[in-house]
């Protein structure tokens, strides 16, 4: 047996190896959960394995550009979701998010019937870049100098 | 590092770092949320509500960074036995359960306008919300592990062991956005690269580093707090005694 070794030497080892075993476990059950702790479909999930018909699903893409189109009632909304595989068309009825814009995310929770999604509720899905209003259009140069202005 | 074990020498130092922390950190965040309310211009897509950024993403910081300073001292608690770690991962628990709650309500405030609800249950927001049902776990675990001194230092053990434990909820918030479809958008700071515009990220990061003085500043008064508490105890059953 080996005597020499310090208990507090042999506390960090034990709980190193606790913590690896943790860590293994947690990225397991992250692992097992990939699919079930998905927030939504993508347009390509979707088309490979479409969920029966009538069962409340979301789908999460982005609106194409161009797609959404108003109907004469003027309060359903037909576009297209799209990720880089494939496209899925929308219906929906009622009062669309201020960050619903084509070129943009959106989930949408709702239904496949028959090819399209009937969608009850859009959520606006925004991307993680924070930039100015009146800087969007503007090289790094010019918004440089409207800065310089504005101080 | 032991030279930090004496908690009277301790005390002797946190007089003076207390406000040396607490003054500038006031300064510097409500500065900066100053700088990001009335001087920032509106973001391209969310307009004036952008400016919720400049509290909701330094408590996100600050309630995992607290639940980090907890990880590590109860480590240091368990390894080396050090007399302050316990202490001090105490102390981290209720300022980082209150930085956590105003995430998730700063965040709750401002999804409302940007995606259209109050809550989802996607990835990220709930890995956050657990976060939140830790810190009062913790706390409750502490709070009887204290009142329960007489049980020894075992009590004092089981929540380092918690603390330690919960510790797995932190990368898990931090990947949540990229391992799962979520309605959350993905990081928009990674190691050396930002999609921030400058304009918001110097506010941000000034208010970042003020709340984390107040938040240094909070701990080390608990600190102090905690150990008059656990001086007065033994004051008492001395007398007790006598």
């Amino acid at each position: 047996m080996n005597t020499m070794i310090k208990p507090k030497h042999q506390r960090l080892v034990l709980i190193i190896l606790a913590l690896i075993a943790l860590i293994g476990a947690g990225l397991l059950a992250a692992y097992a959960l990939s699919r079930q702790a998905a927030y939504f479909y993508l347009p390509s999930e979707l088309a490979a394995k479409p969920p029966e018909a009538g069962r409340a699903v979301r789908l999460g893409g982005m609106v194409e550009k161009g797609s959404i189109k108003t109907m004469p009632d003027g309060v359903t909304i037909n576009f297209m979701v799209k990720d880089d595989k494939a496209r899925v068309p929308v219906r929906f009825s009622g009062i669309t998010p201020d960050l619903f814009v084509e070129g943009s995310g959106v989930v949408a929770e709702g239904r496949m019937e028959g090819t399209t999604f009937v969608a009850d509720n859009l959520l606006a899905k925004h991307d993680e870049k924070y930039v100015p209003r009146e800087m969007k259009n503007m090289s790094t140069e010019q918004a440089k100098a409207v800065i310089a202005e504005t101080k | 590092m032991h030279g930090f074990a004496n908690p009277a020498r301790f005390l002797r130092m946190a007089r003076w770092l207390m406000p040396l922390m607490l003054v500038p950190g006031l300064i510097l965040a409500f500065g900066a949320l100053a700088w990001g309310v009335f001087m920032v211009p509106p973001d391209r897509l969310m307009g004036q509500t952008v400016r919720i950024l400049f509290i909701h993403v330094p408590s996100a910081w600050l309630g995992m960074a607290g639940w980090s300073t907890i990880a590590i001292a109860s480590l240091v608690e368990l390894v080396w036995r050090h007399p302050l770690a316990g202490i001090a991962a105490r102390a981290a628990a209720v300022p980082g359960a209150a930085f956590t709650a105003i995430c998730l309500a700063t965040g709750s405030i401002w999804a409302r306008p940007t995606w259209g609800t109050w809550w989802v249950w996607d990835g990220r927001l709930t890995s956050f919300l657990i976060l939140l049902f830790l810190y009062f776990g913790y706390i409750a675990l502490a709070g009887a592990a204290q009142r329960d001194a007489a049980a020894g230092e075992g009590a004092s053990r089981v929540t380092a062991i918690f603390g330690l434990v919960g510790a797995v909820n932190i990368p898990i918030i931090n990947r949540s956005v990229v391992w799962w479809n979520s309605l959350h958008q993905p990081p928009s700071i990674t190691a050396g690269k930002s999609s921030i515009d400058g304009t918001f990220l110097w506010p941000l990061l000034i208010a970042a580093i003020g709340f984390t003085l107040i938040f240094g500043g909070v701990v080390i008064a608990r600190m102090r707090m905690l150990l008059a508490d656990i001086q007065t105890e033994a004051r008492l059953r001395r007398k007790a005694m006598a």
